[in-house]
């Protein structure tokens, strides 16, 4: 098994990546981790079948969100749903500038760097860019995740946990004002604001380092 | 690439000043390059006395309270709400914060790197002026830089006597036309069906010729073309053509230099471009008509009230021609309390010449209030009062009620014109106010030495008199009694004083509301009170206690307390500045709405308006402080 892995030849943006990863040294000071809060929009909810059409992110750092470090891509489509079209808005041939998944993946593993993480319902956006990795034959992802979803669970009363909190609902009872849902970018920009928002939250009641965040991620399992 | 997000700062962005002046570029770089800052309630921004920050910051959404520690005192400064900018005078004075800023609720802010507009001012002069004078609600000296905090400072300024040579000249926006290929008799009944004295003829939006009555008259009346031929035989061509900005001097000499009653006005001035109206000589003559002293002529040729109503009528259009043009706000309160007092005078002669017989004594007519200040400028209620020599115990019933009855005829006149009776009956009609010059001196002694809250009412009002008609001496007596007893009796003017700070000026706006220094919130604001009464007070306050003579209106006042306290200068510029500007702001009001213009609806408000009524409040805030000090109120109250 181990061997098989050797043998395998990874392209130099995964290898970057994941040395990245794993020599980061940010993860100790919660002002000093840089986190990506991201949303992805696809064709759909196979993850078999359907693809991502675009990435949208933006950086989090010491309590701000850097909207110079965001970031947007929209990708090429294979897989054409038209039912979501009216969802996310994003046509086969729109105006968008479009690369190709791979091109999307090497710009985005390329900016997301040593960053934990952040989206709603994170497993999914997660799962999606994931089975775009396995077709270039890399990947997982080995990033930090959390999830707003699960952030909010831990901070919610009890009887509040089965119940799986969409963004829209979040953003209502934190009162983000809403626009550009369904963008990718917008998406990812709520996300980065609610996060801000639970994050003090969860400071005041919880005295606050990565691993308490990340345990949140459990939550639902136990 | 595509950023979906700095394009929806972008879009918050471009309403607020002074982004909104900005270019795309120029925003979009700083949208770009902002960082989104999230604060929980009570979370600070920044500490009174800290090292400025990289950034300054405009508040998304929540509001940021703006505080000053003094010993162990934290004072509320300031609110800001959604698009207010704050933290960045530090920034470009390189000076540590004067004030800390704290979330008052839970807030997002934008936080703006300050290098990026320092690039943009430099280049951006609209930039430049509002960032000034949003300094000047949170400055530490706030009236060194007076000059350039408010922004029509120049139209304030300046003192043009010849004003209707500099009016814009008016003209007709729909000018009736034809083509070149219409007949002469076609383009006769378009006049005659519009009811015009003159046509012109266009090709492609530009005019090429004009008919006017003359030509028809010589040209085809006489027999010399038949009607049947086309407009382009008779019309006069080229046509000489102006741009809209022209002054009525300039139209007139156009029309001079070229033999010509019509003017075409285009776009840009040139014959080439878009025909947007036409001026005739008769435009210009009925311009001239409506001007102060043609109005004065006029109103003295007067031969009965009609003539005075109709004349009063032609004075509001003037006032509101002033108000667009952005004429100096004292200037424009000069010429109109000028023509109230000549319709008051000509009201009065009318009156006169109905008494059976001459006034038995000498009197004189008093103007009370605004008019008496000469600050009326939208038609409110009469205020007057009448003053008569005093007479004989046996002769004193006569007398008065000789003069009770002029004063009723004179009251019902003004009523007539429009003056609305004062509904406390504040009028020379009302026998408490037709009095003799002894009984007056008596009254405002009583007021001095009794003073009371209803007579220090009675004093703000007949405080400031003026005399519209009739006999001075009367008058320099009644004043020279007037400052006896005020020597006699100072602690009047602590009293005085003390009213004068009963409306403390509002602290600043926010979302619809004012803040008010007792937290009350009004969603209407009432200008008089709030902001005017103040600066008058204070005025009529201080000019009493240098005991300044004739001197009734509240800039003349301002300027006179400049030679006596030039340590105080500034504070009184600063005074006379925002006097200015509330005044307009209440004409402009009164006029859109029809009415006296006291109070403003918030909400129709645009930023840069509120930042500048904003400004007006902080020199008031100063004279309060100032009265409170010098009459030590403190105490009083």
């Amino acid at each position: 098994m181990f061997n098989l892995f050797k043998k395998k030849k990874y392209p130099e943006y995964w290898k970057t990546y994941v040395e990245k990863v794993e020599n980061c040294k940010t993860y100790a000071n919660l002002d000093n981790i840089r986190f990506v809060a991201l949303d992805t929009e696809t064709t759909g909810f196979d993850y078999d079948n359907d693809r991502m059409l675009c990435i949208g992110a933006v950086a989090i750092k010491g309590n701000r969100i850097l909207v110079s470090d965001s970031f947007e891509v929209y990708i090429k489509q294979d897989v054409f749903n038209k039912e979501t079209v009216k969802i996310h808005g994003i046509r086969r041939n729109g105006t968008e500038v479009k690369v190709s998944e791979e091109e999307a993946i090497i710009q985005f593993l390329a900016y997301l760097d040593a960053a934990v993480i952040v989206a709603h319902h994170t497993k999914f956006d997660v799962t999606m860019i994931n089975r775009a990795l396995e077709r270039l034959n890399i990947g997982p992802l080995i990033s930090k995740q959390l999830d707003t979803n699960y952030i909010y669970k831990k901070l919610s009363c009890p009887n509040d946990l089965k119940k799986i909190a969409s963004l829209d609902e979040l953003c209502e009872r934190y009162s983000i004002k809403m626009h550009d849902r369904h963008t990718a970018s917008g998406d990812a920009l709520l996300t980065a604001q609610l996060f801000l928002k639970l994050l003090a939250k969860f400071k005041k009641n919880h005295g606050i380092n990565l691993s308490n965040l990340i345990q949140t991620n459990y939550n639902l399992s136990r | 690439m595509k950023n979906t997000i700095a394009e929806r700062i972008f879009d918050f962005l471009k309403d607020f000043p002074p982004f909104d002046v900005l270019n795309t570029a120029q925003l979009l770089e700083i949208s770009t390059n902002i960082k989104v800052k999230y604060l929980e309630k009570g979370t600070v921004v920044f500490n009174q006395n800290e090292q400025p920050h990289f950034h300054f910051y405009i508040v998304k959404d929540g509001a940021i309270g703006l505080f000053r520690s003094m010993d162990d005192d934290e004072i509320f400064v300031d609110i800001c709400d959604e698009g207010d900018i704050f933290g960045l005078r530090p920034l470009i004075q390189n000076d540590h914060y004067l004030m800390s800023a704290k979330a008052t609720e839970e807030s997002i802010l934008y936080a703006i790197p300050v290098e990026i507009l320092k690039e943009i001012i430099e280049v951006n002069d609209k930039v430049h002026k509002y960032i000034i004078a949003s300094f000047s609600s949170n400055i530490k000296t706030p009236y060194a830089n007076t000059k350039a905090l408010f922004g029509n400072i120049d139209t304030l300024d300046s003192n043009n006597i010849n004003l209707t040579d500099f009016q814009t000249a008016q003209y007709s926006k729909n000018p009736v036309t034809c083509s070149k290929n219409t007949s002469i008799q076609e383009a006769a009944q378009i006049m005659s069906a519009k009811r015009v004295g003159s046509i012109l003829i266009i090709e492609e939006k530009n005019s090429i010729g004009i008919i006017t009555d003359k030509d028809l008259r010589l040209k085809v009346a006489t027999g010399i073309i038949p009607i049947s031929e086309k407009v382009s035989t008779i019309m006069s061509s080229p046509v000489i053509t102006v741009s809209k900005n022209i002054t009525t001097a300039e139209a007139q000499i156009a029309m001079l230099k070229h033999k010509i009653t019509h003017l075409c006005i285009t776009k840009d001035g040139t014959p080439h471009s878009e025909l947007i109206g036409i001026m005739s000589e008769h435009d210009i003559v009925v311009l001239q008509g409506n001007n102060p002293s043609g109005l004065i002529k006029e109103l003295k040729r007067a031969k009965d009230i009609t003539a005075v109503k109709y004349i009063r009528e032609k004075t509001s259009n003037l006032l509101k021609s002033y108000m667009r043009q952005n004429i100096p706000i004292a200037f424009v309160a000069k010429i109109i309390s000028e023509i109230t007092d000549t319709i008051t005078l000509k009201v009065i002669e009318f009156s006169l010449n109905e008494m059976e017989t001459e006034p038995p004594v000498k009197f004189g007519w008093l103007a009370l209030g605004s008019q008496g200040r000469k600050e009326q400028l939208l038609i409110t209620d009469q205020d007057n009062a009448l003053i008569f020599e005093n007479v004989a115990a046996e002769d004193y019933n006569v007398t008065k009620n000789y003069f009770l009855k002029l004063a009723q005829k004179i009251n019902n006149k003004l009523h007539l014109v429009g003056y609305e009776n004062c509904p406390a009956d504040m009028m020379a009609s009302n026998p408490k106010w037709c009095l003799c010059l002894d009984e007056w001196k008596q009254q405002f002694d009583s007021w001095i030495t009794q003073p009371s809250e209803k007579a220090i009412m009675m004093c703000t009002i007949f405080f400031d008199f003026n005399l519209v008609y009739g006999d001075k001496k009367l008058v320099n007596k009644l004043a020279k009694s007037i400052f006896k007893s005020i020597d006699s009796y100072e602690i009047f003017l602590n009293f005085l004083g003390k009213n004068a700070l009963i409306n403390p000026p509002p602290l600043g706006f926010f979302r619809q509301f004012l803040v008010e220094d007792n937290g009350e919130n009004k969603d209407q604001f009432d200008l008089k009170a709030r902001a005017l009464m103040p600066l008058i007070d204070a005025a009529r306050l201080l000019t009493l206690s240098h005991q300044l003579k004739n001197k009734n209106n509240t800039i003349e006042r301002f300027e006179a307390l400049i030679l006596k306290e030039p340590q105080n200068k500034d504070l009184y510029f600063s005074c006379i500045d925002a006097f200015k500007i509330l005044l307009r702001y209440r004409t402009n009001q009164g006029i859109k709405h029809n009415d006296s213009g006291r109070y403003i609806e918030l909400n129709t408000l645009t930023k840069p308006e509120k930042l500048k009524l904003k400004g007006c409040f902080k020199p008031i805030k100063d004279i309060q402080e100032l009265l409170n000090v010098r009459y030590n109120l403190s105490q009083m109250l």
